[in-house]
């Protein structure tokens, strides 16, 4: 791909991620704030290269060991970022009802 | 010529185009309650997707990639049980310093071995146009990462919240701001960059990490919901940055849905406070507040206190009681409390609603969160503009650990820091029950509430969960 397509992804992206945000309702801006962390981790694509180019590159050491390090805190990360926004969405309940799905 | 990237395969391109559209439809998934679980779910499988096409187009070294995963998940999932729903706030800053510290490493590791990320020439430079986004990538998950420190220590109270002011703080930031700028040009034209040695990009990590924690410090706490939202943002821009490197559809488009996000978020806190984005990231706000400030310092002003049986009382004969929530109620985690309550007046027939301003609590939504922890219905919580005009009619406004956002001030005092900021019109309400833990502080404004001093208020001084528990024991006594 050449820079302007991968520019014209970003830009509608950019458009699309304004308005699904503004649609987002108030009462779950914390937890919006939770899962964007945990999906910007896919930074994570990145790290896992570095780890794994770096096992087979002739003094490769280094990225190898600044991959695996990004792999484990964008892992931290994913799974933190998951499960607490799991945990707090599990908590929202409407009135008069049996109490759902809980954690 | 070995050009990885380029000669990705069709199949990793499309999973990686499908899993950026998983990212937005759990976001998507969080235009209510009821849709949001099966948006959580389309992000995990959208990582999932991401992480396992990598891994097939990547199969090396992949024992020490996954004790690393093992590692990594281990930890953020104990976190992620264990974390107090008050604690949010810090939780959300410190997993955004990770996010920025994961793009500095992925930033440097392309840096150290270009090869193995496309981004190479024939004669084996780095391609200028990636060392521009490498540059940027770096220098945005640096800030990203000591500013997100910076106010994970402010939010967890290992650090004051007060804002810290260096003298000449706005000369210093804006130079080196300009100083990463010209050094990005620098790096993206010097030809010994291009072959990945010279000290440039250090020099740009270090001053990146520099500028991240003078831009954070003089921002106060009252302040760190913007802040919060804003490190959010960035954190995004910086997967973005590094998803151009990678030439990845998966990080781009997540990047600026995250980038999006916190810049709105950023957006409505400000808003919500009347203050500009600009006039936030100054700092300073709230400084004077220790000092006393003018009106504060004035002869005493009378006021009516109350006991936890009066406002029993009070509330238990009221048809309507509108429940106004803040930092204090989290601080003192009385919302559990606070629900047992409202339950308990709900009983006695008594129609009970929350009331939530944008910049109730250090983060958006917070309130929220700590009301649903407690088990109140999510459609018994409403926004501002949706209840605003229902304190006219209510019998109780009942403040817990609020001050600012009900200021009347704000309308009326154009010489008051926080005039033009929407409030909660709780002074409209026939009885307002003030919880306050004592009448000497004043809100982060540094600004006196007239709401304090009249007729219809009565202050109720204490610890806002001691104040509610001994309400709902009055109330349990009063209703036999």
């Amino acid at each position: 791909m050449d820079f302007l397509s991968i520019l014209s992804i970003f830009v509608l992206a950019v458009f699309v991620g304004y308005y699904v945000v503004w649609s987002v309702t108030p009462a779950l801006h914390t937890p919006l704030m939770a899962v964007t962390n945990a999906i910007s981790s896919v930074i994570i694509v990145g790290a896992l290269i570095a780890a794994a180019a770096g096992a087979i590159t002739e003094g490769g050491g280094l990225s190898q060991w600044l991959g695996l390090a990004g792999v484990v805190l964008a892992s931290i990360n994913i799974f933190g970022g998951f499960a607490v926004t799991r945990r707090m969405l599990a908590m929202y309940k409407k009135k008069d009802k049996k109490p759902a799905a809980s954690k | 010529m070995e050009h990885a990237v380029a000669a990705t395969p069709a199949w990793a391109v499309l999973a990686y185009l499908v899993s950026g559209v998983l990212f937005i439809l759990s976001l998507r998934g969080l235009s209510s309650p009821e849709s949001s679980q099966a948006g959580n779910r389309n992000g995990m499988i959208g990582m999932l997707i991401a992480v396992g096409t990598t891994l097939a187009l990547h199969p090396t070294g992949l024992p020490l990639i996954i004790g690393a995963i093992a590692i990594g998940g281990g930890i953020g999932w104990v976190i992620a049980q264990r974390i107090q729903m008050t604690a949010m706030p810090e939780l959300v800053a410190g997993f955004h310093s990770l996010v920025g510290m994961a793009a500095v490493l992925v930033g440097c590791a392309a840096y150290l071995n270009p090869a193995a990320f496309g981004i190479v020439d024939e004669a084996g430079a780095i391609l200028a146009v990636s060392r521009v986004e490498m540059g940027l990538g770096v220098a945005i998950g640096a800030i990203t990462f000591s500013g997100s420190i910076i106010a994970f220590l402010k939010l967890s109270g290992r650090m004051s919240g007060s804002p810290i002011l260096l003298p000449g703080r706005h000369v210093l930031n804006l130079g080196t701001l300009v100083g990463i700028l010209v050094l990005t040009g620098i790096f993206a034209t010097d030809g010994t960059a291009a072959l990945g040695q010279g000290p440039l990009l250090w020099i740009i990590l270090g001053l990146s990490f520099l500028i991240g924690v003078t831009l954070i410090i003089p921002i106060g706490g009252a302040d760190m919901p913007v802040v919060i939202s804003m490190l959010n943002s960035y954190s995004g821009w910086a997967a973005a940055a590094m998803g151009f490197t990678l030439q990845n559809t998966a990080m781009i488009i997540t990047g600026a849905l995250v980038g999006s996000s916190g810049a709105i978020l950023s957006y409505i806190m400000c808003r919500a406070m009347n203050r500009s984005f600009i006039s936030v990231i100054a700092g300073g706000f709230g400084a004077e507040a220790d000092a006393g400030g003018p009106k504060a310092s004035g002869p005493a002003k009378s006021y009516k206190a109350g006991s936890a049986d009066d406002a029993a009382f009070i509330m238990q004969n009221a048809e309507s009681v509108i429940i106004v929530p803040g930092y204090g109620m989290a601080v003192s985690q009385a919302q559990h409390a606070l629900r047992e309550m409202g339950d308990l007046l709900k009983k006695e027939g008594v129609s009970v609603k929350y009331a939530i301003h944008p910049v109730a609590g250090r983060m958006p939504g917070h309130m929220n969160v700590l009301l649903a922890e407690a088990n109140v219905p999510y459609d018994e919580v409403f926004e501002l503009e949706d209840i605003n005009s229902e304190f006219g009619q209510a019998d109780v406004a009942f403040v817990i650990g609020a001050n600012d956002v009900t200021n009347p001030l704000a309308k009326t005092d154009k010489s008051s820091p926080i005039y033009g900021m929407p409030i909660l019109d709780v002074e409209k309400a026939k009885t307002v029950l003030f919880v306050k833990r004592s009448m000497g502080g004043v809100g982060y404004a540094g600004v006196d509430n007239p709401v304090f001093y009249s007729d219809n208020t009565m202050m109720l001084l204490a610890d806002a969960k001691k104040m509610v528990e001994n309400i709902v024991k009055g109330l349990n006594g009063g209703g036999h």
